[in-house]
Protein backbone atom coordinates (compact mmCIF):
# COMPACT_ATOMS: atom_id res chain seq x y z
CA UNK A 1 0.00 0.00 0.00
CA UNK A 2 2.84 2.56 0.63
CA UNK A 3 4.01 1.86 -2.64
CA UNK A 4 0.49 2.92 -3.95
CA UNK A 5 0.79 5.31 -2.06
CA UNK A 6 4.10 6.90 -3.39
CA UNK A 7 2.82 6.63 -6.53
CA UNK A 8 -0.47 8.47 -6.08
CA UNK A 9 1.76 11.55 -4.04
CA UNK A 10 4.36 11.35 -6.78
CA UNK A 11 1.59 12.36 -9.23
CA UNK A 12 0.68 15.23 -7.02
CA UNK A 13 4.50 16.19 -7.33
CA UNK A 14 4.25 15.64 -10.78
CA UNK A 15 1.69 18.71 -10.98
CA UNK A 16 4.16 20.88 -10.02
CA UNK A 17 7.11 19.60 -12.27
CA UNK A 18 4.47 20.35 -15.63
CA UNK A 19 3.51 23.86 -14.09
CA UNK A 20 7.31 24.13 -14.11
CA UNK A 21 8.12 22.55 -17.40
CA UNK A 22 5.10 24.52 -19.27
CA UNK A 23 6.68 27.97 -19.91
CA UNK A 24 10.21 26.07 -21.35
CA UNK A 25 7.89 23.89 -23.55
CA UNK A 26 6.00 27.04 -25.23
CA UNK A 27 8.99 29.05 -25.74
CA UNK A 28 10.93 25.74 -27.28
CA UNK A 29 8.12 25.14 -29.70
CA UNK A 30 7.16 28.66 -30.96
CA UNK A 31 10.83 29.89 -31.34
CA UNK A 32 13.20 27.49 -30.30
CA UNK A 33 14.20 28.94 -27.60
CA UNK A 34 16.36 27.40 -24.64
CA UNK A 35 16.10 29.80 -21.35
CA UNK A 36 18.21 28.37 -19.06
CA UNK A 37 16.65 31.24 -16.17
CA UNK A 38 13.78 29.81 -16.20
CA UNK A 39 14.00 28.47 -12.97
CA UNK A 40 15.29 31.28 -11.94
CA UNK A 41 12.05 32.91 -12.91
CA UNK A 42 9.67 30.80 -11.35
CA UNK A 43 11.94 31.39 -7.75
CA UNK A 44 11.28 35.67 -9.12
CA UNK A 45 7.79 34.59 -8.93
CA UNK A 46 7.51 33.33 -5.62
CA UNK A 47 9.43 36.34 -4.37
CA UNK A 48 7.44 38.79 -5.87
CA UNK A 49 4.79 36.87 -4.17
CA UNK A 50 6.57 36.99 -1.30
CA UNK A 51 6.28 41.21 -1.47
CA UNK A 52 2.64 41.46 -2.34
CA UNK A 53 1.07 39.17 0.35
CA UNK A 54 3.34 40.93 2.82
CA UNK A 55 2.99 44.62 1.12
CA UNK A 56 -0.71 44.02 0.56
CA UNK A 57 -1.83 41.20 3.37
CA UNK A 58 -2.99 39.03 1.02
CA UNK A 59 -3.49 35.17 0.70
CA UNK A 60 -0.76 33.67 -1.41
CA UNK A 61 -3.33 32.42 -3.92
CA UNK A 62 -4.81 35.52 -4.02
CA UNK A 63 -1.71 37.39 -4.87
CA UNK A 64 -1.33 35.08 -8.39
CA UNK A 65 -3.97 37.95 -9.79
CA UNK A 66 -0.59 40.43 -9.16
CA UNK A 67 1.81 38.54 -9.57
CA UNK A 68 1.04 36.85 -12.69
CA UNK A 69 0.37 40.06 -14.77
CA UNK A 70 3.56 41.34 -13.32
CA UNK A 71 5.41 38.51 -15.00
CA UNK A 72 3.73 38.53 -17.89
CA UNK A 73 4.47 42.07 -18.63
CA UNK A 74 8.23 41.30 -17.88
CA UNK A 75 8.44 38.23 -20.01
CA UNK A 76 7.15 40.64 -22.67
CA UNK A 77 8.78 42.93 -22.12
CA UNK A 78 12.21 41.46 -21.95
CA UNK A 79 11.20 39.22 -25.36
CA UNK A 80 11.13 42.43 -26.89
CA UNK A 81 13.80 44.15 -25.35
CA UNK A 82 16.95 41.39 -25.33
CA UNK A 83 15.75 37.59 -25.91
CA UNK A 84 14.35 38.60 -29.89
CA UNK A 85 18.44 39.73 -30.63
CA UNK A 86 19.18 36.02 -29.85
CA UNK A 87 16.16 34.21 -31.31
CA UNK A 88 17.48 32.20 -34.71
CA UNK A 89 18.84 28.86 -35.87
CA UNK A 90 21.47 28.96 -33.36
CA UNK A 91 20.66 28.22 -29.94
CA UNK A 92 23.61 29.30 -28.70
CA UNK A 93 23.20 32.67 -28.20
CA UNK A 94 19.62 32.36 -26.11
CA UNK A 95 21.53 29.64 -24.14
CA UNK A 96 24.23 32.16 -22.92
CA UNK A 97 21.97 35.04 -22.55
CA UNK A 98 19.69 33.11 -20.38
CA UNK A 99 22.65 31.71 -18.11
CA UNK A 100 23.17 35.30 -17.12
CA UNK A 101 20.29 36.25 -16.59
CA UNK A 102 19.77 33.90 -14.21
CA UNK A 103 22.87 34.71 -12.46
CA UNK A 104 22.03 38.31 -12.46
CA UNK A 105 18.26 37.36 -11.11
CA UNK A 106 20.01 35.14 -8.32
CA UNK A 107 21.98 38.27 -7.15
CA UNK A 108 19.20 40.46 -7.39
CA UNK A 109 17.25 38.24 -5.11
CA UNK A 110 20.18 37.73 -3.05
CA UNK A 111 20.79 41.69 -2.25
CA UNK A 112 16.87 42.44 -1.87
CA UNK A 113 15.60 39.20 0.10
CA UNK A 114 18.87 38.12 1.69
CA UNK A 115 20.21 34.29 1.57
CA UNK A 116 17.32 33.52 4.25
CA UNK A 117 14.54 30.72 2.76
CA UNK A 118 11.07 31.95 2.99
CA UNK A 119 7.95 30.33 2.58
CA UNK A 120 4.28 31.49 1.31
CA UNK A 121 1.83 30.86 4.11
CA UNK A 122 -1.77 30.07 2.80
CA UNK A 123 -2.79 29.03 6.31
CA UNK A 124 -4.48 25.73 7.40
CA UNK A 125 -5.10 24.35 4.37
CA UNK A 126 -1.59 23.44 3.70
CA UNK A 127 -1.67 20.47 6.24
CA UNK A 128 -5.19 19.03 5.51
CA UNK A 129 -5.64 16.37 3.28
CA UNK A 130 -8.52 13.97 1.81
CA UNK A 131 -8.03 10.54 3.21
CA UNK A 132 -8.61 8.25 0.31
CA UNK A 133 -8.21 5.15 2.12
CA UNK A 134 -6.30 3.96 5.32
CA UNK A 135 -3.08 4.72 4.32
CA UNK A 136 -3.51 6.78 1.40
CA UNK A 137 -3.98 10.55 1.77
CA UNK A 138 -4.01 13.10 -0.83
CA UNK A 139 -2.93 16.55 0.55
CA UNK A 140 -5.34 20.11 -0.58
CA UNK A 141 -2.28 21.65 -1.79
CA UNK A 142 -0.97 18.91 -4.08
CA UNK A 143 -4.01 18.42 -5.34
CA UNK A 144 -5.03 22.35 -6.04
CA UNK A 145 -1.68 22.19 -7.88
CA UNK A 146 -2.22 19.08 -10.06
CA UNK A 147 -5.17 20.65 -10.73
CA UNK A 148 -3.88 24.17 -12.02
CA UNK A 149 -1.07 22.37 -13.63
CA UNK A 150 -3.99 20.70 -15.72
CA UNK A 151 -5.79 23.51 -16.59
CA UNK A 152 -3.08 25.43 -17.58
CA UNK A 153 -1.97 22.85 -20.46
CA UNK A 154 -5.27 22.57 -21.33
CA UNK A 155 -6.28 26.01 -21.80
CA UNK A 156 -2.75 26.47 -23.71
CA UNK A 157 -3.78 23.64 -25.63
CA UNK A 158 -7.01 25.18 -26.54
CA UNK A 159 -5.79 27.96 -27.54
CA UNK A 160 -2.85 26.49 -29.60
CA UNK A 161 -5.57 24.71 -31.75
CA UNK A 162 -8.54 26.46 -31.72
CA UNK A 163 -7.59 30.55 -31.72
CA UNK A 164 -6.53 32.69 -34.18
CA UNK A 165 -3.57 33.44 -31.78
CA UNK A 166 -2.87 29.78 -31.71
CA UNK A 167 -2.79 29.18 -35.50
CA UNK A 168 -0.42 32.36 -35.63
CA UNK A 169 1.86 30.56 -32.56
CA UNK A 170 2.04 27.33 -35.22
CA UNK A 171 2.69 28.86 -38.20
CA UNK A 172 5.35 30.98 -36.60
CA UNK A 173 6.79 27.63 -35.40
CA UNK A 174 6.76 26.14 -39.00
CA UNK A 175 8.29 28.48 -41.06
CA UNK A 176 8.40 32.75 -39.71
CA UNK A 177 9.70 33.84 -43.05
CA UNK A 178 6.17 33.10 -44.44
CA UNK A 179 4.09 33.86 -41.60
CA UNK A 180 5.58 37.30 -42.03
CA UNK A 181 4.00 37.15 -45.42
CA UNK A 182 0.75 36.49 -43.65
CA UNK A 183 1.08 39.89 -41.84
CA UNK A 184 2.21 38.51 -38.89
CA UNK A 185 4.49 40.13 -36.98
CA UNK A 186 6.61 37.22 -35.60
CA UNK A 187 9.07 39.37 -33.17
CA UNK A 188 5.76 41.15 -31.48
CA UNK A 189 4.26 37.34 -31.38
CA UNK A 190 7.41 36.14 -29.44
CA UNK A 191 7.25 38.43 -26.73
CA UNK A 192 3.68 37.13 -26.23
CA UNK A 193 4.77 33.91 -25.89
CA UNK A 194 7.03 34.48 -23.53
CA UNK A 195 4.90 36.73 -21.64
CA UNK A 196 2.70 33.31 -21.19
CA UNK A 197 5.61 30.88 -20.71
CA UNK A 198 6.14 33.77 -17.56
CA UNK A 199 3.01 33.54 -16.16
CA UNK A 200 2.63 30.10 -15.95
CA UNK A 201 6.23 29.45 -14.02
CA UNK A 202 5.46 32.44 -11.91
CA UNK A 203 2.36 30.36 -11.35
CA UNK A 204 4.51 27.05 -10.85
CA UNK A 205 6.72 29.46 -8.45
CA UNK A 206 4.53 30.62 -6.18
CA UNK A 207 2.77 26.86 -5.84
CA UNK A 208 6.38 25.72 -5.57
CA UNK A 209 6.57 28.73 -2.55
CA UNK A 210 3.28 27.26 -0.67
CA UNK A 211 4.27 23.76 -0.74
CA UNK A 212 7.87 23.91 0.30
CA UNK A 213 10.97 26.89 1.31
CA UNK A 214 12.71 28.14 -1.24
CA UNK A 215 15.46 30.61 -0.98
CA UNK A 216 17.72 32.93 -4.04
CA UNK A 217 19.41 30.60 -5.40
CA UNK A 218 16.64 27.65 -5.69
CA UNK A 219 16.19 27.95 -9.21
CA UNK A 220 18.35 25.76 -11.41
CA UNK A 221 17.67 22.84 -9.33
CA UNK A 222 13.90 23.71 -10.68
CA UNK A 223 15.36 23.99 -14.10
CA UNK A 224 16.47 20.97 -13.95
CA UNK A 225 12.93 19.05 -13.41
CA UNK A 226 11.36 20.83 -15.75
CA UNK A 227 14.16 20.28 -18.34
CA UNK A 228 13.84 16.67 -17.97
CA UNK A 229 9.63 17.06 -17.67
CA UNK A 230 9.89 18.78 -21.43
CA UNK A 231 12.63 16.13 -22.39
CA UNK A 232 10.42 13.17 -21.37
CA UNK A 233 7.08 14.23 -22.73
CA UNK A 234 8.80 15.98 -25.96
CA UNK A 235 9.48 19.28 -26.84
CA UNK A 236 7.21 22.02 -27.47
CA UNK A 237 4.30 18.68 -26.75
CA UNK A 238 1.13 20.38 -24.44
CA UNK A 239 0.41 17.12 -23.63
CA UNK A 240 4.02 15.38 -23.69
CA UNK A 241 4.74 18.45 -21.06
CA UNK A 242 2.23 17.37 -18.59
CA UNK A 243 2.92 13.24 -19.15
CA UNK A 244 6.45 14.27 -18.84
CA UNK A 245 5.62 16.11 -15.59
CA UNK A 246 3.44 13.19 -13.93
CA UNK A 247 6.16 10.56 -15.02
CA UNK A 248 8.91 12.67 -13.36
CA UNK A 249 6.60 13.07 -10.73
CA UNK A 250 5.84 9.40 -9.97
CA UNK A 251 9.60 8.74 -10.74
CA UNK A 252 10.28 10.78 -7.11
CA UNK A 253 7.54 9.45 -5.65
CA UNK A 254 9.03 5.75 -6.17
CA UNK A 255 12.48 6.48 -5.87
CA UNK A 256 11.51 8.38 -2.16
CA UNK A 257 9.94 5.15 -1.62
CA UNK A 258 12.73 2.50 -1.98
CA UNK A 259 14.85 5.18 0.24
CA UNK A 260 12.33 4.72 3.18
CA UNK A 261 12.48 1.26 2.45
CA UNK A 262 16.07 0.15 1.76
CA UNK A 263 17.64 3.06 2.14
CA UNK A 264 19.74 3.77 -0.62
CA UNK A 265 18.86 5.87 -3.80
CA UNK A 266 16.70 9.07 -3.72
CA UNK A 267 13.74 10.48 -5.48
CA UNK A 268 15.77 12.50 -7.55
CA UNK A 269 17.53 9.90 -8.47
CA UNK A 270 15.55 7.73 -10.00
CA UNK A 271 13.93 11.00 -11.97
CA UNK A 272 17.39 11.39 -13.45
CA UNK A 273 17.49 7.76 -14.27
CA UNK A 274 14.06 7.89 -16.02
CA UNK A 275 15.40 11.34 -17.73
CA UNK A 276 18.12 9.41 -19.28
CA UNK A 277 16.20 5.98 -20.28
CA UNK A 278 13.89 8.26 -21.99
CA UNK A 279 16.53 10.29 -23.76
CA UNK A 280 18.77 6.83 -24.66
CA UNK A 281 15.66 5.37 -26.21
CA UNK A 282 13.27 7.81 -27.34
CA UNK A 283 15.35 11.26 -27.89
CA UNK A 284 12.47 13.37 -29.35
CA UNK A 285 10.40 12.36 -25.84
CA UNK A 286 7.15 10.20 -25.74
CA UNK A 287 4.94 12.70 -27.02
CA UNK A 288 6.83 14.50 -29.47
CA UNK A 289 7.39 16.11 -32.61
CA UNK A 290 10.21 14.66 -34.94
CA UNK A 291 12.01 17.50 -35.44
CA UNK A 292 14.54 19.02 -38.29
CA UNK B 1 -2.90 53.95 -64.32
CA UNK B 2 0.84 52.68 -62.92
CA UNK B 3 0.05 50.26 -59.65
CA UNK B 4 3.86 49.49 -58.93
CA UNK B 5 6.64 51.43 -60.15
CA UNK B 6 9.96 50.23 -59.51
CA UNK B 7 13.33 52.49 -60.13
CA UNK B 8 16.94 51.34 -60.11
CA UNK B 9 16.33 48.42 -57.84
CA UNK B 10 19.18 46.84 -56.68
CA UNK B 11 19.01 44.11 -54.47
CA UNK B 12 21.07 40.78 -52.98
CA UNK B 13 22.27 38.89 -50.14
CA UNK B 14 25.38 39.30 -48.15
CA UNK B 15 28.07 39.78 -50.61
CA UNK B 16 25.94 38.26 -53.79
CA UNK B 17 24.24 41.05 -55.81
CA UNK B 18 20.98 39.67 -57.46
CA UNK B 19 19.88 42.53 -59.23
CA UNK B 20 21.04 45.71 -60.70
CA UNK B 21 19.44 48.78 -61.63
CA UNK B 22 15.75 46.82 -62.22
CA UNK B 23 13.32 49.28 -63.70
CA UNK B 24 9.87 48.02 -63.77
CA UNK B 25 6.06 49.83 -64.21
CA UNK B 26 3.18 47.11 -63.59
CA UNK B 27 -0.40 49.13 -64.48
CA UNK B 28 -3.57 47.98 -63.06
CA UNK B 29 -5.34 45.16 -63.83
CA UNK B 30 -2.78 43.88 -66.11
CA UNK B 31 -0.56 40.09 -65.80
CA UNK B 32 2.82 40.79 -66.38
CA UNK B 33 5.13 37.87 -66.44
CA UNK B 34 8.52 37.74 -65.62
CA UNK B 35 10.66 35.53 -67.26
CA UNK B 36 14.24 34.11 -67.32
CA UNK B 37 16.73 31.35 -66.77
CA UNK B 38 17.59 29.88 -62.88
CA UNK B 39 19.35 32.83 -61.14
CA UNK B 40 18.39 35.58 -63.36
CA UNK B 41 16.83 37.04 -60.29
CA UNK B 42 13.17 36.51 -60.78
CA UNK B 43 12.92 35.25 -57.31
CA UNK B 44 14.67 38.20 -55.83
CA UNK B 45 12.61 40.35 -57.27
CA UNK B 46 9.68 39.37 -56.09
CA UNK B 47 10.93 39.11 -52.57
CA UNK B 48 12.33 42.41 -52.65
CA UNK B 49 8.67 43.66 -53.76
CA UNK B 50 7.08 41.40 -50.27
CA UNK B 51 9.70 42.80 -47.87
CA UNK B 52 11.80 39.44 -47.29
CA UNK B 53 14.67 40.98 -48.97
CA UNK B 54 16.02 44.84 -48.59
CA UNK B 55 16.75 46.87 -51.45
CA UNK B 56 20.50 48.42 -51.56
CA UNK B 57 19.18 51.26 -53.88
CA UNK B 58 16.13 52.35 -55.58
CA UNK B 59 12.61 52.88 -54.80
CA UNK B 60 9.88 51.08 -54.93
CA UNK B 61 5.83 53.12 -55.48
CA UNK B 62 2.72 51.30 -54.76
CA UNK B 63 -0.33 53.08 -55.52
CA UNK B 64 2.15 56.47 -55.43
CA UNK B 65 3.70 55.35 -51.90
CA UNK B 66 7.29 54.21 -51.48
CA UNK B 67 7.06 51.28 -49.79
CA UNK B 68 10.71 50.59 -49.51
CA UNK B 69 11.06 50.64 -45.86
CA UNK B 70 7.64 48.92 -45.13
CA UNK B 71 8.34 45.77 -43.04
CA UNK B 72 7.52 42.51 -44.52
CA UNK B 73 4.48 41.57 -42.08
CA UNK B 74 2.87 45.06 -42.98
CA UNK B 75 3.09 44.42 -46.96
CA UNK B 76 0.44 42.15 -46.91
CA UNK B 77 -1.89 44.81 -45.14
CA UNK B 78 -0.85 47.64 -48.08
CA UNK B 79 -2.19 45.02 -50.63
CA UNK B 80 0.79 42.70 -51.36
CA UNK B 81 0.51 39.34 -51.64
CA UNK B 82 3.20 36.74 -52.70
CA UNK B 83 2.85 33.41 -53.16
CA UNK B 84 5.88 31.89 -52.92
CA UNK B 85 8.21 29.19 -54.54
CA UNK B 86 7.41 26.02 -53.14
CA UNK B 87 4.58 27.01 -51.84
CA UNK B 88 5.84 26.72 -48.56
CA UNK B 89 2.25 26.21 -46.86
CA UNK B 90 1.73 25.60 -42.91
CA UNK B 91 2.93 22.01 -42.08
CA UNK B 92 1.27 21.83 -38.82
CA UNK B 93 -2.10 23.52 -39.86
CA UNK B 94 -5.24 22.12 -41.97
CA UNK B 95 -5.96 23.09 -45.08
CA UNK B 96 -8.49 25.68 -43.95
CA UNK B 97 -5.82 27.52 -41.14
CA UNK B 98 -3.84 27.49 -43.91
CA UNK B 99 -6.32 29.77 -46.02
CA UNK B 100 -7.47 31.39 -42.96
CA UNK B 101 -4.74 32.84 -41.84
CA UNK B 102 -4.54 34.02 -45.03
CA UNK B 103 -6.83 36.88 -44.57
CA UNK B 104 -6.24 40.01 -43.24
CA UNK B 105 -8.50 41.79 -41.01
CA UNK B 106 -8.14 45.28 -42.43
CA UNK B 107 -8.43 44.09 -46.32
CA UNK B 108 -12.14 42.65 -46.64
CA UNK B 109 -13.28 42.20 -50.33
CA UNK B 110 -14.52 40.04 -53.06
CA UNK B 111 -11.87 36.69 -51.81
CA UNK B 112 -13.76 34.78 -48.77
CA UNK B 113 -13.18 30.88 -47.97
CA UNK B 114 -15.97 30.39 -50.13
CA UNK B 115 -15.09 32.30 -53.49
CA UNK B 116 -11.92 30.51 -53.24
CA UNK B 117 -13.49 27.38 -52.94
CA UNK B 118 -15.10 28.12 -56.34
CA UNK B 119 -12.18 29.09 -58.11
CA UNK B 120 -10.38 25.71 -56.83
CA UNK B 121 -13.24 23.04 -56.10
CA UNK B 122 -10.34 20.54 -55.51
CA UNK B 123 -9.55 22.05 -52.55
CA UNK B 124 -12.67 21.26 -50.65
CA UNK B 125 -12.94 17.86 -49.80
CA UNK B 126 -9.18 18.86 -48.31
CA UNK B 127 -10.17 21.22 -45.72
CA UNK B 128 -9.77 19.02 -42.64
CA UNK B 129 -6.56 17.32 -43.50
CA UNK B 130 -3.01 18.64 -42.79
CA UNK B 131 -1.54 20.62 -45.46
CA UNK B 132 1.55 18.43 -45.50
CA UNK B 133 -0.42 15.54 -46.85
CA UNK B 134 -1.45 17.17 -49.93
CA UNK B 135 -0.36 16.79 -53.83
CA UNK B 136 2.24 19.15 -55.05
CA UNK B 137 -0.79 20.47 -57.23
CA UNK B 138 -3.49 20.40 -54.06
CA UNK B 139 -0.24 22.80 -52.39
CA UNK B 140 -0.46 25.11 -54.86
CA UNK B 141 -4.12 25.70 -55.33
CA UNK B 142 -4.27 26.08 -51.66
CA UNK B 143 -0.80 28.39 -51.31
CA UNK B 144 -2.60 31.09 -53.93
CA UNK B 145 -6.00 30.63 -52.50
CA UNK B 146 -4.23 31.54 -48.96
CA UNK B 147 -2.22 34.68 -50.74
CA UNK B 148 -5.87 35.47 -52.45
CA UNK B 149 -7.83 35.71 -49.18
CA UNK B 150 -5.96 38.77 -48.08
CA UNK B 151 -7.74 40.67 -51.30
CA UNK B 152 -4.52 41.68 -52.49
CA UNK B 153 -4.21 44.74 -55.16
CA UNK B 154 -0.80 43.07 -56.76
CA UNK B 155 -0.71 39.72 -56.05
CA UNK B 156 3.24 37.61 -56.68
CA UNK B 157 3.15 34.23 -57.71
CA UNK B 158 6.46 32.85 -57.82
CA UNK B 159 6.88 29.90 -60.14
CA UNK B 160 3.41 28.36 -59.75
CA UNK B 161 4.53 25.35 -62.67
CA UNK B 162 7.54 24.05 -60.70
CA UNK B 163 7.57 20.68 -60.02
CA UNK B 164 3.90 19.87 -60.91
CA UNK B 165 2.63 17.42 -63.94
CA UNK B 166 1.69 19.53 -66.67
CA UNK B 167 -1.86 18.91 -66.51
CA UNK B 168 -1.85 20.21 -63.11
CA UNK B 169 0.06 23.16 -64.28
CA UNK B 170 -2.43 23.85 -67.16
CA UNK B 171 -5.44 23.35 -64.25
CA UNK B 172 -3.58 26.07 -62.20
CA UNK B 173 -3.20 28.48 -65.26
CA UNK B 174 -6.82 28.25 -66.24
CA UNK B 175 -7.88 29.62 -62.87
CA UNK B 176 -5.56 32.78 -62.96
CA UNK B 177 -7.91 34.69 -65.01
CA UNK B 178 -10.10 34.72 -61.95
CA UNK B 179 -7.65 36.31 -59.89
CA UNK B 180 -7.80 39.18 -62.41
CA UNK B 181 -11.64 39.51 -62.31
CA UNK B 182 -11.39 39.48 -58.83
CA UNK B 183 -9.69 42.84 -59.03
CA UNK B 184 -6.05 41.60 -58.59
CA UNK B 185 -3.02 42.78 -60.52
CA UNK B 186 -0.55 39.75 -61.49
CA UNK B 187 3.19 39.72 -61.43
CA UNK B 188 3.79 35.90 -62.74
CA UNK B 189 7.69 34.68 -62.15
CA UNK B 190 7.97 31.64 -65.06
CA UNK B 191 11.22 29.49 -66.65
CA UNK B 192 8.20 27.71 -68.43
CA UNK B 193 7.99 31.08 -71.39
CA UNK B 194 5.51 28.93 -73.20
CA UNK B 195 2.74 29.15 -70.17
CA UNK B 196 3.86 32.37 -68.94
CA UNK B 197 3.52 34.09 -72.37
CA UNK B 198 0.33 32.14 -72.58
CA UNK B 199 -1.73 34.31 -69.99
CA UNK B 200 0.37 37.50 -69.75
CA UNK B 201 -0.41 40.70 -71.32
CA UNK B 202 2.95 42.04 -71.03
CA UNK B 203 6.44 40.22 -70.54
CA UNK B 204 9.72 41.36 -68.83
CA UNK B 205 13.01 38.91 -68.85
CA UNK B 206 15.94 39.12 -66.47
CA UNK B 207 19.23 38.11 -67.51
CA UNK B 208 21.61 37.88 -64.57
CA UNK B 209 20.43 40.45 -62.48
CA UNK B 210 18.89 43.30 -65.54
CA UNK B 211 16.28 44.06 -67.84
CA UNK B 212 17.45 42.27 -71.17
CA UNK B 213 13.73 42.66 -72.72
CA UNK B 214 10.11 43.90 -72.82
CA UNK B 215 7.28 44.02 -74.33
CA UNK B 216 3.64 42.42 -75.26
CA UNK B 217 3.88 38.79 -76.40
CA UNK B 218 2.39 39.84 -79.40
CA UNK B 219 5.19 42.36 -80.53
CA UNK B 220 8.02 40.33 -79.62
CA UNK B 221 9.45 37.88 -82.02
CA UNK B 222 10.57 34.44 -80.49
CA UNK B 223 14.83 34.73 -81.08
CA UNK B 224 14.63 38.25 -79.62
CA UNK B 225 12.68 35.83 -76.09
CA UNK B 226 15.66 33.47 -76.84
CA UNK B 227 18.33 36.09 -77.32
CA UNK B 228 17.05 37.96 -74.08
CA UNK B 229 16.54 34.78 -71.70
CA UNK B 230 20.17 33.30 -72.77
CA UNK B 231 21.91 36.19 -73.72
CA UNK B 232 22.93 35.27 -76.64
CA UNK B 233 21.30 35.66 -79.87
CA UNK B 234 19.78 32.85 -81.58
CA UNK B 235 21.13 30.27 -83.84
CA UNK B 236 19.68 29.61 -87.11
CA UNK B 237 16.63 26.97 -86.93
CA UNK B 238 16.79 27.00 -83.24
CA UNK B 239 13.44 26.48 -81.37
CA UNK B 240 13.83 28.28 -78.52
CA UNK B 241 13.49 27.63 -74.79
CA UNK B 242 10.18 25.42 -74.03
Amino acid sequence: MEWLNAVVQGIMLGGLFALFATGLSLAFGVMRFVNLAHGDLAILGAFVAVSVTSALGLNPFVSLVIVVPVMLAAGYGLQLGAFNFTVGADPLPSILVTFGLGVVIQNALLQTYSADSRGLDVGSIEVESIAITDAIAVGWIPLITLAVAITVLLGLQLMLSRTALGRAFRAVSDDPATARLMGINDRNLYAVAMGIAFATVAIAGVFLGIRQSFGPTDGPAQLLYAFEAVVIGGLGSVWGTLIGGLLLGVAHGIGGQVEVSYGYGSGPLLGHLVFLAVLATKPAGLLGRRTE
Amino acid sequence: MTLLEVRGLDAGYGDFQALFGIDVDVAEGETLAMIGANGAGKTTFLRVLAGQVPTRAGSITFEGADIGAVRAHRRVGIGIALVPEGRKLFGSLTVRENLIIGAHPGRPGRWSLDTVLEVFPLIRPLLERPSHVLSGGEQQAVAIGRALMSNPRLILLDEVSLGLAPVVVKSLYEALPALSEGGATVLLVEQDIGQALSVASRVVCLLEGRVSLEGRPADLARSDITAAYFGMPATAGSEGPS
